[in-house]
C-alpha cells in the first residue's frame, strides 16, 4: 500500500481524468476485472446461501480454505487448487453430517464448527512447517490481496466464474424449489440431496476464487451481506438476486476506487460499504415504522 | 392412474403434504412459490425469461390458481409473514397451478385455528366444484370438513367403511368401527357432529356441553 501512495496523486474530481488514473496501472485493471467477476458470482451464490440459511456452512468452507491455501504452498501446488480441494472435502463432510436436509440442526452446526476449528489448526501447522517468508503471506490468505492479482489469476477466475455461472443457470430453478420446500420438491422429482451437495461444491469453487480478493475471513462481505440486503428489499426472487449482484459489484468497485486514492486497504472499504448499507437497510424500515407510529398517534389514530 | 402408469411427479395429480411452515425470515413472495408448482422441478432457466408470451401465459396460470384459493390480496407478500391459513391456501394454489385432475391433501386443516379451518374447508369445496378435480384428503378430524365431502372412507384397525357421509357417519357404524361409543349428532341446520364418548376425545372441535 505504501508504494502506491507515492505517485498516485490527488483526486482531481474530474471524473474522466480520475477514471484514467484509476485504471492506469495493470494491477488496478486486474483488480477491477477479478473483483467484478468474483462479485458477480458471489452475489448470485449468496442469494441461495441466505435462502438456504447456510451462511454458517459457507463460513466453514471459507475457513477450511485457510488450511487449503497454506497446505498448497507447503506441498508446492497452486493456491487456487489447494483452496478448491480443501473446500470440496469440506463440502462432502458438511453434506454427510447434514442428514436433516437444508436447515442444519444444532448438532450438525456443532460438528461443522469442530471441523472448521480443526482445519484452522491444520493450517497453522502448515505455516509452521513452511519457510519463514511464507508466514508473512498469512495476511494475504486471511484478508485477501486484491491489488496483487496477476493476469493469469484473472484468467483462472474468469474460467471458474464462467463454469460456476453455467452450472448455476442449469440448477437454479430446482435448487430454488429444493431450498424453499424440500418435501414438495422431492415429490416432484427434484434430487434435493444431490442439489445440496452440488451447491456446496460450487461454493467451494466460489471460495477458491474469492479468497484472493477478500480473504477467508472477510468472504462474507461479498457472499452474504449483499444477498441479505437484497432479500430485505425485494421478495421477488429474480429481482432480489439482481439487486444482490448489483450491490456486490458496487461495493467492490467503490472499495477499489476509494482504496486507490487513500492509503488504507481496499478490503476495509469494501467491507465497510457493505456493512454500512446493511445497517441502513435494517434501520431505515424501523425508523419509518416508528416515525409513522408517532405520526399516527399524534393524529389520534390507533395502529 | 387416469389411464396412465403411475409415477413420481404425475402432472395430473396435485399434492400438498402435511402442514409445512415457512419460517418468518423467508423473504420470498407467495406468488413465486405458487409458480414453482408449474415447472419448479425443471432444469435450466425458465422459458418465460426469454419469451414475453410465455411469461404472460405463466403469469395467467399462476393468477388463476391464486384466485381459486382466494389469496390475491396477500400473494405478493413474503410468505414468511403470512398466517398459517394464508400459507396453506398458497400451498394449495401451488398444487393447483398444473390444473390437476386429482388433488391430494394430507391433513390440510392440521394446526389451523377454527376460523381458518372453516375458511380452508370452504376453499377446498370451492376448488372441487369450480375445477371438477377429485379432491382426496386425509384428516383425523372430520367435523370442519364434513360439509364439503361427498364420500368418506374410514380405515380403522384393518376395517374399512366407505360411502356417503349419511351412510357411514352414524352412531352405529362408527361405534362398531372404533369399538368405542361414538355419538353422531345432527345440528338444527342439518350439520353432522361426531362426538367421542370416552374421556380421550376423538374430536376436539365439538362441544358436547353446549
Amino acid at each position: 500500500m505504501l508504494i502506491l501512495s507515492a505517485d498516485i496523486g490527488e483526486l482531481s474530481w474530474d471524473l474522466l481524468a480520475d477514471l484514467q488514473r484509476l485504471l492506469h496501472y495493470a494491477f488496478m485493471r486486474n483488480a477491477y476485472l477479478a473483483g467484478t467477476l468474483v462479485a458477480l458470482a458471489a452475489g448470485l451464490m449468496g442469494y441461495f446461501m441466505v435462502l438456504r440459511s447456510q451462511s454458517f456452512a459457507g463460513h466453514s468452507l471459507a475457513n477450511v480454505g485457510f488450511a487449503g491455501a497454506t497446505g498448497a504452498f507447503l506441498f508446492g501446488i497452486p493456491t487456487v487448487i489447494g483452496l478448491f480441494l480443501a473446500g470440496v472435502l469440506a463440502a462432502f463432510g458438511i453434506h454427510a453430517l447434514n442428514t436433516e436436509g437444508q436447515r442444519e440442526s444444532q448438532q450438525s452446526d456443532i460438528a461443522v464448527g469442530a471441523v472448521l476449528t480443526a482445519s484452522f489448526a491444520l493450517g497453522f501447522l502448515f505455516i509452521h512447517l513452511s519457510s519463514a517468508e511464507y508466514a508473512a503471506n498469512v495476511y494475504t490468505v486471511l484478508f485477501g490481496n486484491v491489488l496483487g492479482v496477476s493476469l493469469v489469476d484473472v484468467w483462472i477466475i474468469f474460467y471458474a466464474t464462467l463454469l460456476l455461472l453455467g452450472v448455476l443457470a442449469l440448477i437454479a430453478r430446482p435448487l430454488f424449489f429444493a431450498s424453499l420446500d424440500p418435501d414438495v420438491a422431492a415429490v416432484r422429482g427434484v434430487p434435493v440431496r444431490m442439489l445440496g451437495l452440488i451447491y456446496l461444491v460450487l461454493l467451494a469453487l466460489m471460495v477458491a476464487i474469492a479468497v484472493q480478493i477478500v480473504g477467508v475471513l472477510l468472504i462474507f462481505t461479498l457472499l452474504v451481506t449483499p444477498a441479505a440486503i437484497a432479500q430485505l428489499l425485494s421478495s421477488r426472487p429474480a429481482v432480489a438476486a439482481t439487486i444482490s449482484v448489483i450491490l456486490a459489484l458496487s461495493f467492490t468497485w467503490a472499495g477499489l476506487a476509494v482504496g486507490y486514492f487513500t492509503p488504507y486497504p481496499v478490503i476495509f472499504y469494501i467491507t465497510s460499504f457493505a456493512f454500512g448499507t446493511y445497517l441502513l437497510a435494517r434501520l431505515v424500515p424501523l425508523a419509518i415504522h416508528s416515525a409513522s407510529t408517532v405520526w399516527y398517534s399524534k393524529k389520534g389514530v390507533n395502529v | 392412474m387416469l389411464g396412465q402408469p403411475s409415477r413420481r411427479g404425475h402432472a395430473a395429480v396435485g399434492y400438498v403434504p402435511q402442514r409445512r411452515h415457512f419460517e418468518a425470515d423467508v423473504h420470498v413472495r407467495g406468488r413465486s412459490i405458487v409458480r414453482l408448482g408449474l415447472d419448479g422441478e425443471q432444469w435450466g432457466l425458465p422459458l418465460s425469461v426469454f419469451s414475453r408470451n410465455k411469461a404472460r401465459e405463466v403469469a395467467k396460470r399462476v393468477q388463476e390458481a391464486i384466485d381459486l384459493v382466494g389469496a390475491s390480496s396477500y400473494a405478493d407478500r413474503p410468505i414468511g409473514q403470512l398466517s398459517g391459513g394464508e400459507q396453506q391456501r398458497l400451498l394449495i394454489a401451488q398444487a393447483l397451478v398444473t390444473r390437476p385432475r386429482i388433488l391430494a391433501l394430507d391433513e390440510p386443516l392440521d394446526s389451523l385455528d377454527l376460523r381458518n379451518q372453516q375458511a380452508v374447508a370452504g376453499v377446498i369445496k370451492h376448488i372441487s366444484r369450480a375445477t371438477g378435480a377429485a379432491v382426496l384428503l386425509v384428516t383425523h378430524d372430520i367435523n370442519p370438513i364434513l360439509a364439503a365431502v361427498d364420500r368418506v372412507v374410514y380405515i380403522v384397525h384393518g376395517q374399512v367403511a366407505i360411502g356417503t357421509p349419511e351412510e357411514v357417519i352414524t352412531t352405529e357404524t362408527l361405534s362398531r368401527l372404533f369399538s368405542t361409543p361414538i355419538e353422531v349428532l345432527r345440528a338444527s341446520d342439518g350439520r353432522v357432529i361426531v362426538v367421542g364418548h370416552t374421556e380421550e376425545e376423538v374430536s376436539y372441535h365439538a362441544y358436547p356441553e353446549r
